[in-house]
């Protein structure tokens, strides 16, 4: 005998369960013993945690104050950080003089916020702005020497401002040459293909401090007599190499990822390869692999810290300088939660942003 | 080839393949592929799996390189010579059997992205043609959607449209309906008749007998990298003579 429904079943809301605050509380954090404990559980350890940090930080902490004697509370003394700001901030760059770095980070946020953020869609002029003028102009502002600007030598160069010079300009070169070494190591041709894996190979198979070590205190030595490469544009140069290695295969991971139907489509479309590569491969494979690369560059931020081996004083190497002070005996402590706490201010910023981005690139065929 | 006979080659025939051979490392994949398609001609291809339909169609467009013998397509001969295969490339539109739309490109940027950067229209006429196209498929309303969010059959229509807007001459169809469900594949057939019915050259590799009944003027039979049979479709399953295509027939017209 056939079975026939007559009558269509109409559409209900879902269980209450599901939806309300208490229903989700119910259903997450309180379904069966063993997770109502291991909720109380948490509770407590966050709550500890979180309660000696504030206590540490801000109740028991010291602000007001110009020295060493101001340092009365159990917590923290903040006034270290506030007496050496400036150092923290610029280094040895002359005082008169800081108005120009501020002027040059100024005009990189601004360049920042119109290339990463939905404000402008066409993207083009951004573009220019961000990676022609803006480099150019910090260049000029930051070292001196022309229109009337005082040169400032790198060596007073330091503190956040370092770190940050170092983190864009690794970061602005590893990503595009990154992308490049990633397409050779891919190439048919063999000649550059084996050009590409060598130089990843080679770069990936020594660490960073060596690489550094190499280009601050081995190269001169090569170098005939009189030529002289300023001490921060090696360690620049030696980062950007490292990092683009890194990024290298970062890429080619997410090459991989698309499927060879793509090219051949833009092939069959008449597309040339490097039409294919920019308009439908790239695109596709940067996408999928925004994570990674930014957990490149978080791991290339943080690796910044390691030019101190050569002299270089970035925000680390600054705030250590400052703790030996005798003045300021016994502030070590603070020193060293202050640069965690703007490294991870940074490196945060970056994480939420792959998170967005990724969610704003999301074209609807992933499930 | 007399002056007489390359122009005859030149005007009425759109394809020409002449004693190819391909190999895939050891493992012989064409042999002696001889093939004349004349303009405006429709040609299914069949055989079982594995005996090079797809490899064949592939060379005409330089997606798979032949080894030996000559691949004539419009009248350029393919050779390396990458600007001539650019210029086939350019006639030659294909449809593939899992679509390969490009996920990160609404449906109307997959449509204009080879005429503004392969044959530099401009945006606005691109669009336009785009749209014209898309209405042909019937599926205007889905263009400034992501082909991740189509059914298949949808995607496959897209993708026949995408093919179009570079006003190809002849077009190449790589079972365009194996990857899609059984109630879809109708909408992409009826688009292909419609393309047919137009008079556009087309080689289709598929395993649909009804289109190849109502549409073709003549199936070929691939069996292990060779043609073994090719008659005008009447002819072809009703009388066909080779044992090999006898037993093919046999198999999918008693699963079908």
């Amino acid at each position: 005998m056939a079975i026939v429904k007559t009558e269509r079943h109409a559409d209900m809301p879902p269980p209450v369960t599901q939806t309300g605050v208490i229903g989700w509380m119910r259903e997450n954090l309180f379904s069966s013993p063993l997770n109502i404990i291991l909720t109380l559980v948490s509770i407590y350890v966050a709550w500890a945690a979180i309660s000696s940090i504030v206590s540490y930080a801000f109740i028991n902490a010291n602000f007001a104050g110009e020295t060493r004697a101001d340092c009365t509370g159990s917590g923290a003394c903040w006034v270290f950080i506030k007496a050496r700001f400036g150092q923290i901030m610029y280094g040895f760059y002359p005082v008169e003089e800081r108005w120009r770095v501020d002027v040059g980070v100024i005009l990189a946020a601004i360049g920042l916020f119109l290339i990463l953020s939905d404000v402008v869609k066409e993207k083009k002029w951004p573009a220019a702005y961000m990676f022609v003028f803006v480099p150019i102009a910090c260049f000029f502002l930051f070292s001196g020497g022309y229109f009337g600007l005082e040169t400032v030598e790198t060596s007073q160069w330091g503190g956040l401002f370092l770190t940050l010079v170092l983190a864009s300009v690794s970061i602005f070169v590893a990503l595009p040459l990154g992308i490049v070494l990633a397409l050779g190591r891919r190439s048919t041709m063999p000649v550059v293909r084996m050009l590409c894996v060598g130089f990843i190979e080679l770069i990936r198979g020594v660490p960073l401090i060596t690489v550094l070590f190499m280009a601050s205190v081995m190269l001169p030595l090569f170098l005939p007599e009189g030529v002289n490469f300023d001490k921060l544009l090696r360690a620049l140069v030696g980062m950007s190499l490292f990092s683009a290695a890194y990024m290298a295969e970062v890429v080619r991971g997410g090459l991989q990822a698309i499927g060879k139907g793509q090219t051949e489509a833009a092939s069959s479309l008449g597309l040339g390869y490097w039409q294919s590569m920019g308009l439908i491969v790239l695109p596709q494979a940067l996408k999928i692999s925004i994570p990674s690369i930014v957990n490149t560059f978080i791991g290339l931020f943080k690796d910044t810290t390691l030019v101190l081996i050569i002299g270089l004083l970035d925000l680390l190497s600054i705030v250590k300088a400052g703790t030996t002070d005798k003045e300021w005996v016994g502030m070590a402590t603070e020193g060293y939660v202050f640069v965690a706490a703007v490294f991870w201010v940074f490196c945060f910023s970056m994480s939420r942003y792959s998170v967005w981005l990724e969610n704003k690139l999301h074209t609807g065929h992933k499930r | 080839m007399s002056e007489a006979a390359k122009k005859n080659t030149q005007e009425d025939v759109a394809i020409q393949i002449i004693g190819m051979h391909k190999w895939y490392g050891e493992f012989h994949v064409l042999k002696d592929i001889n093939l004349t398609v004349e303009r405006g001609e429709k040609i299914v291809v069949c055989g079982p799996s594995g005996s090079g339909k797809s490899t064949m169609i592939r060379c005409i467009n330089r997606l798979e390189e032949h080894q030996q013998g000559q691949i004539i397509v419009d009248g350029i001969e393919l050779t390396n010579d990458v600007k001539k295969i650019d210029e086939i490339r350019r006639e030659v539109g294909m449809v593939f059997q899992h679509f390969n739309l490009f996920p990160h490109l609404t449906v109307l940027e997959n449509c204009t992205l080879a005429p503004i950067w392969v044959r530099k229209t401009p945006k606005a006429e691109a669009e336009a043609v785009a749209m014209k196209f898309l209405e042909r498929v019937k599926i205007p309303e889905q263009a400034k959607k992501y082909p991740g969010q189509l059914s298949g059959g949808q995607q496959q229509r897209v993708a026949i449209a995408r093919s179009l807007c570079m006003n190809p001459r002849i077009m190449l169809f790589d079972e365009p309906t194996s990857a899609l469900d059984p109630e879809m594949i109708s909408e992409v057939l009826d688009t292909m008749i419609s393309l047919a019915e137009e008079g556009m050259t087309m080689i289709c590799v598929t395993h649909e007998m009804g289109f190849a009944k109502t549409v073709a003027d003549r199936v070929l039979f691939m069996d292990a990298g060779e043609i073994i049979e090719q008659a005008p479709p009447q002819e072809f399953f009703e009388n066909p003579q080779s044992e090999r295509t006898q037993l093919f027939l046999s198999q999918i017209l008693h699963n079908a």
